[in-house]
């Protein structure tokens, strides 16, 4: 792997960036694997990089149907924060912030990670005390979020409109300071590259049609569009097709599939500092480095595999931003798109073995699984190469919901997060 | 925005109605006589069908009534929309093929 760095950068300049070369093998599938991720999102990369890096499987492949991060990890609003309110939840976003902080260094791979802050506003005095309870809970759990009151808000993001006189007037609003954005496509890229670069034969285009077992049911290979491939191993990191692949093993899940948008407007020059979420009003913002307003709207009503919306949901979304930052009421949207993400009944995700051995999945992410993809990637590699969950994934089981230890962040944040 | 047919009002704007999840799920007559995983199943395991759905809506701004619909989930189509109580019309998903 040629390694980035600035002497790099001279060194091509010279060259007239005419010498750099891939940055990952264009591989082709090989008749046998000893596991295979099935799934190119930033999970199933992150989890193919440390399977090699840490526990020393080097002949792996990851198989996606599409390119790399086409699925919601290029889709998504990159918000990352790690202010959940349950115990189980903060072990496990932390360990992603942990992990997001070391990255760039890890991976030889500017992810644009930034921690700007990510401001949670309160509209209400539901909202009020639910988030004054987490900030309790986070301290405890050694997480930083403090209460700002709307000034302390304002000052913190000058854009923000802190009138009595609106329909949902901001009341407060949590501030967790060490939570922030990355660039999405190169969490995908450098994932990417650095597995390669441990010998993962990383493959496109090569949809996974059919889980075979062998007489004792454990797994014995996959059928793709581009042959047969032979593994004791799979790991399904699907998001939202991860009904559609379990069903391939005969399991059902307790999974929902619904499109979630997101929109960006013209770039401008920078003059949002932060990233704010309103879950009450249904809008979250943030500038990209480019300049653009990144926004992220509501789920639709129903399930689909479309990867578009309805209109009238992010209508909604732009009407709560028009009163949240007056400042932007005449600003043009360029773009909007949807990705699929699969719900669980609690909001909180599953990494974990599955009844079929062999077969682990890294699923349920939902609405909110970006922020977590170094944690995911790196506990799911833990669970697939010991064929047992790390603990802190252990309570992110399939039978919670069997025996009622659901952790419910649904109910905690009483929205989509 | 969908155009939705409610079987007593004819085609109506997604805007009127409310979606209520899968259909034909059934609850337990007696909950006590079934076992935890058959309890799971009916709380939480949804089939999540990628292709045609049946599924439950409601026309709450409109004649407020429930009906069932089957949907292709790859395009949203409407397939048919029917009452409660009346069987899947799988007729309909073969004729729309
Ligand atoms: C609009 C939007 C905004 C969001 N905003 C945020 C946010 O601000 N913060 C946050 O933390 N999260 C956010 N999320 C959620 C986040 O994007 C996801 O939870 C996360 O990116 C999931 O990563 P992944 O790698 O598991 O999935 P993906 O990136 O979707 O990867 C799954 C891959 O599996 C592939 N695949 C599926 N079926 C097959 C098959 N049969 N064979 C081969 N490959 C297959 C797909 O093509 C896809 O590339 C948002 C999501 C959306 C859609
Ligand atoms: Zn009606």
């Amino acid at each position: 792997m040629q390694r980035f760095s600035a002497f790099a950068l001279v060194k091509h300049a010279l060259s007239g960036h005419q010498r750099w070369q891939p940055q990952w093998r264009d591989a082709t599938p090989k008749p046998a694997y000893d596991a295979v991720i099935v799934g190119g999102g930033g999970h199933g990369l992150g989890a193919a990089y440390y399977l090699a890096k840490e526990h020393g499987l080097r002949n792996i492949a990851v198989l996606e149907k599409g390119w790399i991060g086409g699925g919601n990890t290029g889709r998504n609003t990159t918000i990352i924060r790690s202010n959940y309110l349950f115990d189980e939840s903060a072990a496990l976003y932390d360990h992603a912030l942990k992990l997001w902080e070391g990255l760039s260094q890890d991976i030889n791979y500017n992810v644009m990670f930034s921690q700007r802050g990510v401001l949670m506003l309160a509209h209400n005095v539901h909202d009020e005390q639910s988030f004054k309870r987490h900030i309790h809970a986070n301290r405890l759990n050694g997480v930083d979020n403090e209460w700002l009151t709307p000034a302390q808000a304002k000052e913190f993001c000058p854009p923000l409109n802190i009138s009595s006189n609106m329909r949902h007037p901001v009341l407060g609003a949590a501030l967790q300071r060490r939570a922030g954005t990355a660039r999405h496509d190169a969490v995908a890229w450098g994932y990417a590259r650095a597995a390669d670069a441990l010998g993962v034969d990383i493959i496109q285009n090569c949809e996974v049609t059919a889980i075979h077992r062998d007489a004792f049911g454990h797994v014995s290979g996959v059928a793709t569009s581009r042959g047969e491939i032979a593994t004791r191993k799979i790991g399904v990191s699907a998001a939202g097709n991860s009904s559609v692949m379990m069903g391939m093993a005969g399991l059902r899940m307790p999974l929902e599939s619904f499109p979630l948008q997101a929109l960006v407007s013209e770039p401008i020059k920078p003059i949002f500092p932060c990233v704010v979420m309103s879950n009450t009003i249904h809008a979250y913002m943030s500038q990209s480095d480019k300049g653009e307003l990144v926004i992220g709207a509501g789920t639709d009503a129903y399930t689909s595999y479309t990867q578009r919306g309805a209109l009238h949901i992010s209508a909604h979304t732009l009407e709560a931003i028009c009163e949240l930052f007056p400042d932007f009421r005449r600003m043009r949207m360029l773009r909007n798109w949807g990705g699929i993400v699969d719900v669980t009944p609690d909001r909180s995700p599953i990494i974990a073995k599955t009844p079929v051995p062999g077969l682990y999945v890294n699923c349920g992410w939902g609405t909110g699984g970006f922020k977590a993809t170094p944690g995911a990637a790196h506990l799911f590699a833990w669970t697939i190469a010991r064929d047992e969950p790390h603990a802190i994934n252990a309570p992110f089981n399939l039978e919670r919901f069997a025996r009622g230890m659901l952790i419910d962040e649904a109910a905690a944040a009483a929205v989509a997060h | 925005m969908l155009l939705i047919t409610c079987p007593f009002c004819g085609p109506r704007p997604e805007l009127e109605f409310g979606y209520a999840g899968e259909a034909h799920v059934v609850r337990a007559q007696d909950p006590r006589e079934v076992s935890d995983l058959q309890w799971t199943e009916y709380l939480y395991q949804r089939s999540n069908v990628r292709g045609v759905h049946a599924e439950r809506w409601r026309h709450a701004h409109g004649c407020a009534q429930f009906f069932n619909a089957l949907r292709d989930t790859t395009t949203d189509h409407f397939v048919a929309t029917y009452r409660i109580g009346e069987p899947r019309p799988d007729a309909a998903v073969e004729a729309g093929r």
